[in-house]
């Protein structure tokens, strides 16, 4: 059984601080309401934390039961950021009032791409669960990639100016590629130890986003699109 | 092949998004207007700043007390000012485009750290006429 290292549990608490620090500057920022599905994110995230250390604890770092749970779980917060996803959606379209077909498309997508997943790992010769739970986090990450770049696309020529809804959408946009692009990279190096710590750090990068977002940005702050495009305007 | 596929778009959107949202962070201060002693302190003269002059206007903005706490907003340009850095050095030799490209960025982050220092020297002065105003 393979126990939780120094550097295992340094990151697992900076993890843990950085998404309860993310929580109180949501509510500091009164943005509690307005962004409730950041918030239900961020506690699903607390708990799914404190469910893998206990884990670990028990049955140990290469057990099924952890790679089962992480996966699984993973599968889960994913979903959390769709519904994050989707309710910048009707942030941004909440003008037009399309909001409720957005959120219809998004549902229909996320399930679309879990049939497609199941369908391709059932078809291929070896049909472990684990399998069908690492293709379907690679492939929603990517379509999640899709959507927030439709939905920035969208905002820059709807010369969307709110700040820190621009800032939510990047940093959203900066998270899914980099998850994305990193769990294909594992697809096709599963065996590299850097993983271990990779994943982690990487999960770190939303809530520091946007705790620095609740915090400094005003809920009034408004900026010119095309500045963000090109600067050097 | 599909997970290939995924990855090299994966980069590709990444980057762009994370040059945009770095745009995001530092856009507020790109539109500012450098005050007549922040010019003189930092040697810039139009509105637009070299790459090279980063570092010395990090020391000057270390050497002023912090306003309003922007210490985090000083580490956000510094650490996109070091990935810059990072790309100029991987790829600039590919193309000379990308090299120009690069070096208006990092111009760019001069710029903004100048405005850093400009908005510290203002809340020097604040500090100051507090203490003088205290005295009297």
């Amino acid at each position: 059984m393979t126990a939780l290292g120094p550097v295992d549990y340094a990151i697992w608490l900076a993890v843990f601080l950085v998404e309860i620090a993310s929580l109180v500057c949501l509510l500091k920022g009164k943005a509690f309401l307005q962004h409730f599905t950041i918030f239900l994110y961020l506690c699903s995230s607390l708990a799914v934390g404190i469910g893998r250390y206990s884990i670990i604890k028990t049955s140990g770092f290469d057990s099924n039961a952890y790679l089962y749970f992480y996966y699984y779980s993973d599968a889960l917060l994913t979903i959390c950021l769709y519904f994050i996803l989707m309710s910048l959606y009707a942030h941004v379209f909440s003008d037009m009032g399309v909001s409720k077909y957005m959120r219809g498309g998004a549902m229909l997508l996320l399930a679309g791409t879990s049939a497609i997943t199941y369908h391709m790992v059932a078809a291929s010769t070896d049909r472990f669960v684990t399998h069908f739970v690492i293709e379907l986090a690679q492939n929603l990450y990517f379509v999640g990639v899709l959507l927030t770049y439709l939905l920035w696309g969208a905002m820059v020529k709807l010369r969307e100016n709110r700040t820190r809804l621009m800032h939510l959408v990047l940093s959203m946009g900066v998270y899914m590629s980099l998850f994305a692009g990193s769990y294909a990279l594992g697809n096709l190096y599963s065996n590299l130890f850097v993983w271990r710590y990779f994943f982690p750090l990487i999960a770190m990068w939303l809530p520091v986003s946007w705790s620095y977002t609740f915090l400094k940005v005003p809920e009034d702050a408004r900026i010119v699109t095309a500045r963000v495009l090109v600067p050097n305007r | 092949m599909i997970a290939g596929l995924i990855f090299a778009i994966s980069i590709m959107t990444l980057l762009q998004f994370f040059v945009s949202y770095s745009h995001s962070l530092i856009a507020e201060s790109r539109g500012h207007e450098l005050s007549e002693q922040a010019r003189e302190i930092s040697g810039i003269t139009a509105r637009a700043a070299r790459g090279d002059q980063f570092r010395r206007l990090l020391q000057l903005i270390d050497l002023c007390p912090e306003s309003g706490g922007d210490r985090s907003q000083v580490r956000a340009v510094s650490l996109y000012f070091g990935l810059l850095g990072f790309f100029r050095t991987l790829f600039a030799w590919i193309k000379p485009a990308i090299a120009n490209w690069i070096e208006s960025e990092r111009g760019g982050c001069a710029y903004v750290a100048a405005v850093m220092l400009d908005r510290r020297i203002a809340y020097s002065r604040v500090l100051m006429a507090r203490q003088m105003g205290n005295r009297l």
